[in-house]
């Protein structure tokens, strides 16, 4: 027997329910994808490409039409297993405001756990711990309306991490916020990764924050058209524009040099890794010249 | 101007009152208004008041909050004692053409206005000490043993939780729709009634939508929280008497004794 992976999706098709005498269309046609524990990947695709659906499949809110679904080798079709699924498996949404449920943030975080019916003591324990490592603890008293957009989307993220989940799921969480928001949101989400292991699969429309990721999946019409690397998805640039999508500033710049006949390597991807060639280059250039 | 309807009812302070576990407060405000009804002469009442005024003097609360909460219930008040001098029958001590007062009537009154502005002000200083989420808080904790027969307890109190988490959010984006309507030349001030509801409209309508797609996102956030009702849910913050909850109730206790005694061997006169 094969190992499974982390999550792992087997062809699978979805379509919404449709009202009566219409045909039903496929938001997913048959999609593969298989995540392994501790992978940081981006999810891409324009407006109704499928993303958010293909997300929701991920923690056993939808289940496939055709095909499926399985987190940590159990089929997100079994109905008692549910909650053992959304443990494992959390997500986060795009609007702050429409996710956190009580009035006091740490009541907040704490409602995974209550949920699970999980000890008073042990509770408490797990929402300080949550919120440290969001570096909201100072907060904890405070009232959802008194934060910013950016500390918002923190508590929701500390709120899943409280169920000490294997992964994350966030969809266009950065999606609402200003550019110190969006900082701050993808400093954590990196801290969940890099620091703590857990998975994280990240839907997004700035490619600077897919950029930052060790694997991204293009989705188109309910197909994935692209997985790989980065730095071989961007570099498709042709591809990704036909697709209506846009690829990091960085990787344009570097494409239209290269165009020009500048020989920059198909790996620059941040903008300090750019910084450094272009300098090379210019520098190069005045030796020679 | 929005923002005052909010939380408008809780004064935050410190003190013992505002320190009492909510579940004890609203037992004890309960076994208060029943005293109050069960007092049926002026010196029984008189207790009753007097026990009144204490908590307000321990709550540390400015008195102008009393006179407040009585403020909007005065007609009733006024109505109450104009109806209860006039009508109720008795030994005449005024007559005049066809107007005749009763001594029984002017002490109904007296004891019906007392009792009145007592379960008023009791009950404001509830929610003047409390929070609305302790409250919610200590009436399902208190309701539970409904749940038994089929009250919705729970749910209940997580309607509560949710309304009071998203009044402030609404009422921004009320703020921020009535801004954008008035942008586009909308007028809301002038005009008569009708005018100012039609005026209404185009506030409602997004507001109404915006609410369900926040409902909608939220039920979803919920789910992915593994939500499924108050089965086997547990809370973090669990209530815990404690000594001055235990003085407190011994207080409404010692009242309450006063009043009953008060009632069987206190004087005569003043009584109904
Ligand atoms: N609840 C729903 N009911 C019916 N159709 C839906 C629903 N949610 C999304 N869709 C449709 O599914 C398609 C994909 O939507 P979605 O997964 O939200 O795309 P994305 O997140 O990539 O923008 C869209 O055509 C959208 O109209
Ligand atoms: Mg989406």
């Amino acid at each position: 027997m094969s190992k499974k992976s982390f999550i792992e999706a087997n062809r699978i098709s979805f379509s919404y329910p449709s009202y009566e005498g219409e045909i039903p269309s496929l938001v997913l046609d048959g999609i593969d994808v298989s995540i392994e524990e501790g992978e940081f990947v981006a999810v891409l695709g324009h407006n109704g490409s499928g993303k958010s659906t293909l997300a929701k499949h991920f923690n056993a809110i939808l289940v496939p039409t055709e095909g499926s679904v399985s987190v940590s080798g159990i089929s997100t079709a079994e109905e008692a297993r549910l909650f053992e699924i959304r443990q494992e498996v959390g997500m986060v949404f795009q609007n702050p405001d429409n996710q956190i449920v009580a009035t006091i943030i740490e009541e907040d975080v704490a409602f995974a756990l209550e949920n699970l019916g999980v000890p008073p003591a042990e509770i408490r324990e797990r929402v300080d711990d949550a919120l440290r490592k969001v570096d909201m603890y100072d907060y904890r008293l405070h009232a959802p309306n008194q934060l910013s957009g950016g500390q918002k989307q923190r508590i929701a993220i500390a709120g899943i991490v409280a169920m000490r989940p294997k992964c994350v799921v966030l969809d266009e969480p950065t999606a609402m916020l200003d550019p110190k928001g969006r900082r701050e949101v993808m400093k954590t989400v990196k801290q969940l990764n890099k620091e703590l292991g857990i998975t994280v699969v990240i839907i997004t429309h700035y490619m600077d924050e897919a950029a930052m990721c060790d694997r991204v999946v293009v989705v188109d019409d309910g197909k994935i058209i692209m997985d790989s690397t980065p730095e071989k998805v961007f570099g498709n640039v042709e591809l990704i524009k036909e697709r209506g999508l846009d690829v990091p500033q960085v990787t344009e710049l570097c494409h239209e040099l290269r165009k020009e006949g500048i020989d920059i390597p198909e790996s620059v991807l941040t903008e300090e890794e750019c910084v450094a060639v272009l300098e090379n280059l210019l520098k190069g250039g005045a030796q020679n010249g | 101007m929005l923002k005052d309807i909010t939380f408008g009812q809780y004064f935050p302070g410190d003190s013992i009152i505002h320190r009492l576990d909510p579940r004890m407060k609203l037992i004890l405000i309960i076994v208060y208004i029943v005293l109050l009804f069960v007092a049926d002469g002026l010196f029984s009442l008189l207790i009753g008041a007097a026990m009144g005024i204490a908590f307000y003097a321990l709550s540390k609360l400015p008195w102008k909050l009393v006179i407040k909460c009585i403020k909007p219930i005065m007609p009733i008040i006024i109505f109450t004692a104009v109806l209860n001098i006039f009508f109720v029958e008795g030994d005449p001590i005024f007559e005049w053409k066809f107007i005749s007062v009763s001594g029984k009537g002017v002490l109904t009154a007296v004891l019906m206005c007392i009792r009145i502005i007592c379960l008023i002000a009791g009950s404001s200083l509830l929610t003047y000490t409390t929070t609305p989420i302790a409250l919610t808080d200590g009436l399902e904790r208190l309701m539970k043993p409904l749940q038994k027969i089929k009250v919705p307890v729970h749910e209940l109190s997580m309607m509560m939780t949710i309304a009071l988490r998203f009044i402030p959010t609404l009422i921004d984006e009320t703020q921020k729709i009535m801004a954008a309507q008035k942008a586009r030349g909308a007028d809301m001030e002038s005009g008569n009634i009708i005018e100012k509801a039609k005026a209404l409209i185009p506030i409602l309508i997004p507001l109404f939508v915006s609410a369900f797609r926040r409902a909608d996102e939220l039920a979803l956030a919920m789910e992915c929280r593994c939500y499924h009702g108050g089965e086997g849910r547990t809370r973090m913050k669990q209530l815990k008497l404690t000594a001055k909850d235990f003085g407190a109730a011994i207080f409404v206790a010692g009242g309450f004794a006063a009043v009953i005694l008060m009632n069987m061997f206190g004087p005569e006169v003043f009584r109904l």
